[in-house]
């Protein structure tokens, strides 16, 4: 169902990769929250007691996301959110959202095969929020269930896959331009070099480079960006492979370097999410 | 009050004190800085000889025993020895801190109002524990305060005091059991913040009474909303929420007044100096104690302390539909309460790991219990937690991670020490290595990674070549003679604990069937023998390259002193023999250690062979391994290149080794040597002509012209006497196991 999903599409995730969690259970999530809560609170007036479960200043609600599963294997994805009560305001009126954070796993089988009952698989982490609070979230979870976050950055490689990839899908709108951003290294001011194409006349290249529809290879993605490269070079006289890719965005998806997504389509939300399990399994074995 | 306080203070300066395990050793370095020599002062630094300023110094001991004695008010001004005393008592606790037993005697001068203010001030600004504060002299402090000998300010002073020392204090029973008494203190205007604040460290839910509660209610009424008050109402409310039903604030910013202020940085200053001093190394130091690294990240942390896990059994807490952080299960014993090996053996049956693994490295007690805890999921969380940890912390791979050396080489020192005594290696650092090691500088941690690199687990990982020998060989070859020689020790440990994981191993799998163990075997041997050629091919290049050094060559034979001895001493049916290219230079090396180490390995070679033969020729048991007879003949080859060169002298006719000293007679003339036939026997042999000379000098006083060729027949055999004799227990061991000393007599 797309719509339970929706708002996960066209916010700034930030990724991270997390090793499984040890005794970790879906049958205690509202127990979870409250210890959370807890915790936040005292974090936040360090060295006091805090009573656990009562309502306190930041509110924390941690659910279940079953639609983001590649697999029956799969562990459902897990949503954690915090939004803060004003004081002022009456009793049920709307809290306001201030961060999210989701753990997620689409065909992970490769990681979730390998490891006892015990430990439950969720590499991939993506938060939208301010860093104190993902310091705090992630702190807690690293004690309770014994895990490690990592930053999940995404190779220049690995984001060409990426444009190639995205290139092929078919999106029903209008879309918007596909756009490569490449940083020029070894230089005094930083330059970045945007190189907007046309989506239509990027598949038309793509559907020249792909030989089997479905199935992707290392040559064509790189024979894809080569043939890119080359009609840049011969408007603009810069060899853009001497540059490194660090952003991409189609109408599918946009990512950046230092491990930043946004999801723009919700039919491609468990392709991306597919490979971005892939990325932070090998950063974890 | 006034008679408990005598009881007190007359019982304690010779009280044994019960001071918990982990800060004994501050306890002891103390006694043995203050006590061994009486004479010297406390203030250590200090030369014997500097006798003037003996008279004017003094130790903590003597002031501390003036500040017992202490009678009337004395004047600060007046008196050079109340100055001479404190100023004692307040350098020591700013280097080091105060023993335990100071402060009993430093609170009660300092309470009972005899010296004036501005000396109790001083007195009690120098209370710095060097390592706990008996919960005695607190008690006994209650009671001055009871009895209002000091003024106001000296009251608050302590309190503050009491609030920042309060975790220094070794136990708390006697002071819970005042709590009543601190609480009757709560009437007192200027007194009460820190008297909130000391309670609120020491409410426990059966301190909470109706008539307390109604009291601080009242103070409120009359003090107005004061946060010191709201917070121990607050507490109160979270113990019993029955009996305190006002609402109170949620959320405060500070609800007490900073106590600390006087004593934080020395603190600080003298736990830091305790901790560098302490002869304890850092792994016996539990986790709690250690040094926070700094916080650059929040999901990094390179030493984690034990703590007890927070979801304990959420089924059992869901009974009672409520879960809190603190709650555990009752029979279960928390890590944090482990403190002693004793404690551990009474509790291991219900002892929980902590929350996370990682903690184990700096707690030698967990390591214990995981020694003896054979889970699959602790070494796999340990796994995840060092894995990711070398990852990010790798301060080669990571840009910007360089300014954080040190601290990874604690984090590697750590693991490796951790390695040690598990005695095995963790796959996860072993994968580390792997990924590293081809990006490494083979400077940076360089002793660190080299130790690591000898415990990676010996499998039947056929790899190792391309991970491991090939990024390690490219560095050897392009290093200093020190680098090789670190690299050839460590290899040297690698094969010695392989070695010996496959004689534990081979003992606990002797009764599981043979085929599997056949298997298994002959994956080890393998793995082994590809060790043992890439330190010969490594070792031959390796003494081309720095010229034969002596240095390098003892690195080498101390390698090979293992390989010769793995049959009889590890039972692995592989014996491999040294390259041409280490044992020549060994053979005709300058130097005398090695010549005779070369002589002890060939004996240990002989009598690993002979066994191996006997047993295949009794036929006890059909073997599944037998040494080639490749093996028998490079060592006969050796044998006789090595007899004829030391003994026989006729190194140059019979050495039949393709890359031997066999050389053409004509060849041999043309050098215009004389007497080359022995010159390389154990009288002429370069690594043995000093002894020559030394035994001519011995035997012949008097002839000067050094005749070398005296040394033979009866003489002959004295001059062996005498190699013994000099310690060349290889060369006796080698001539008496390989020669047949009667063809030769004869």
């Amino acid at each position: 169902d797309p719509q339970r999903t929706a708002f996960l599409l066209r916010k700034q995730w930030t990724l991270y990769s997390v090793t499984p969690l040890y005794r970790f259970s879906d049958a205690h999530l509202r127990d979870y929250a409250r210890l959370l809560s807890a915790f936040i609170a005292a974090e936040k007036q360090k060295g006091l007691a805090v009573e656990v479960g009562v309502e306190l200043g930041t509110k924390v609600t941690v659910s279940c996301l079953p639609d983001l599963k590649g697999s029956d294997q799969d562990q459902a994805a897990i949503l954690v959110q915090l939004s803060l009560r004003s004081p002022a305001a009456p009793k049920n009126s709307e809290e306001k959202l201030i961060w999210s954070g989701w753990f997620c796993c689409v065909a992970g089988d490769d990681l979730s095969q390998n490891v006892p009952e015990d430990f439950t698989c969720l590499p991939l982490f993506l938060v939208n929020g301010a860093e104190s609070y993902t310091a705090i979230v992630g702190s807690w979870f690293q004690k309770t269930f014994d895990c490690y976050f990592r930053r999940l950055a995404i190779s220049p490689l690995n984001l060409s896959w990426m444009a190639a990839m995205w290139t092929g899908c078919k999106v029903d709108k209008t879309a918007s331009a596909m756009e490569l951003v490449f940083s020029v290294p070894r230089l005094p001011q930083p330059l970045d070099i945007s190189y907007a194409i046309h989506p239509e006349d990027a598949k038309a290249l793509w559907d020249t480079v792909q030989k089997t529809p479905g199935e992707i290879t290392q040559e064509e993605v790189d024979v894809f960006m080569d043939c890119l490269y080359s009609h840049f070079h011969r408007h603009f006289k810069i060899h853009l492979s001497a540059t490194k890719l660090v952003k991409v965005s189609t109408a599918v998806a946009s990512a950046h370097c230092d491990g930043i997504i946004k999801f723009l389509q919700s039919q491609y939300l468990t392709g991306v999410l597919m490979l971005l399990t892939e990325l932070a399994i090998s950063q974890i074995q | 009050s006034e008679k408990m306080q005598r009881r007190q203070s007359s019982k304690t300066p010779k009280q044994p004190l019960q001071v918990n395990h982990k800060n004994q050793t501050d306890l002891s370095a103390w006694r043995k800085g203050g006590r061994t020599d009486p004479g010297n002062s406390v203030q250590n630094h200090q030369s014997p000889n500097d006798q003037k300023n003996d008279s004017e110094q003094v130790s903590l001991e003597q002031a501390l025993s003036y500040f017992e004695k202490v009678q009337d008010r004395v004047s600060l001004k007046k008196s050079n020895v109340l100055q001479k005393h404190l100023a004692a008592v307040e350098s020591t606790a700013l280097q080091r801190g105060l023993p335990p037993e100071g402060f009993d005697v430093l609170l009660n001068v300092a309470l009972s109002g005899k010296l004036a203010d501005t000396v109790n001030t001083r007195l009690l600004k120098s209370l710095i524990p060097a390592s706990v504060i008996p919960e005695s002299c607190v008690v006994s402090s209650v009671s001055w305060l009871c009895v209002s000998k000091c003024s106001d300010n000296i009251q608050l002073l302590f309190l503050r005091w009491l609030i920042t020392m309060f975790d220094f204090v070794d136990h708390k029973e006697q002071i819970h059991a005042l709590y009543g008494f601190f609480f009757s203190f709560l009437q007192d205007e200027k007194m009460c913040p820190y008297v909130c604040h000391l309670l609120y460290l020491l409410t426990r839910k059966e301190n909470v009474k109706p008539f307390r509660v109604r009291r601080l209610l009242d103070l409120q009424a009359k003090m107005g909303m004061q946060s010191h008050l709201q917070a121990l109402l607050s507490l109160y409310k979270l113990f019993c929420p029955e009996l305190v039903t006002i609402t109170l604030p949620g959320k405060m910013k500070s609800y007490f007044k900073n106590s600390e202020g006087p004593w934080k940085a020395v603190i600080n200053t003298v736990r830091q100096r305790n901790q560098a001093n302490s002869p304890v190394s850092q792994l016996l130091i539990l986790g709690t104690s250690q040094p926070q690294s700094r916080k650059r990240k929040w999901n990094t942390q390179l030493t984690i302390p034990a703590s007890s896990t927070n979801r304990t059994n959420l089924e059992e807490d869901r009974k009672k539909n409520r879960v809190d952080l603190y709650s555990t299960k009752e029979s279960a014993f928390r890590v944090e309460q482990l403190q002693t090996f004793s404690q551990l053996l009474q509790n291991i049956h219900h002892l929980e790991f902590p929350s996370q693994m990682g903690s184990v490295l700096t707690n030698p007690l967990l390591l214990h219990y995981m020694n003896c805890i054979k889970d699959e999921s602790i070494y796999l969380r340990l796994y995840y937690w060092m894995g990711q940890t070398f990852q990010e912390e790798c301060t080669w791979c990571v840009a910007d991670n360089n300014q954080y050396e040190e601290e990874f080489k604690d984090f590697l020192e750590m693991v490796y020490k951790t390695e040690c005594f598990l005695q095995e290696g963790f796959s996860s650092c072993e994968e580390f290595l792997y990924k590293s090691l081809p990006l490494w500088d083979g400077f940076c941690c360089r002793s660190q990674i080299l130790r690591l690199v000898s415990w990676i687990p010996l499998s039947g990982f056929s790899e190792m070549k391309s991970y491991l020998y090939d990024p390690l060989s490219q560095l050897f070859f392009t290093s200093s003679l020190y680098f090789k020689c670190s690299v050839l020790e460590s290899l040297k440990e690698l094969l010695q604990n392989w070695l010996n994981w496959h004689v534990i191993h081979l003992d606990s799998e002797s009764d599981s069937q043979g085929h599997a163990l056949s298997t298994t075997l002959s994956g080890i041997v393998n793995v082994v023998a590809e060790l043992i050629h890439f330190v010969g091919r490594i070792s031959t290049v390796a003494l081309r390259l720095e010229d034969d050094s002596t240095f390098l060559l003892y690195f080498i034979l101390d390698f090979y002193e293992t390989v010769c001895d793995m049959y009889l001493r590890y039972n692995l049916p592989l014996l491999i023999m040294p390259p041409a290219g280490v044992f020549y230079p060994a053979l005709l090396s300058m130097d005398s250690v090695n010549l005779n180490q070369l002589c002890y390995i060939m004996y240990r070679y002989r009598t690993n062979l002979v066994a191996a033969k006997e047993s295949e020729l009794s036929k006890k048991k059909i073997l599944q391994f037998k040494f080639s007879s490749e093996t028998y003949q490079e060592y006969n080859r050796y044998i006789i290149a090595m007899v004829g060169c030391l003994w026989t002298s006729s190194a140059f006719q019979k050495d039949i080794h393709p890359q031997g000293l066999h050389m053409d007679e004509e060849l041999l003339k043309k050098t215009a040597v004389q007497e080359f036939k022995t010159s390389f026997n154990i009288v002429y042999h370069p690594a043995m002509m000093g002894y020559a000379v030394l035994f001519l000098q011995q035997a012949w006083p008097d002839d000067t012209t050094f005749n070398f060729s005296l040394i033979k027949g009866k003489k002959w055999n004295w001059y062996l006497e005498y190699l013994y004799a000099q310690g060349l227990q290889g060369l006796k061991v080698f001539i008496e196991s390989s020669i047949n000393r009667v063809s030769q007599a004869s």
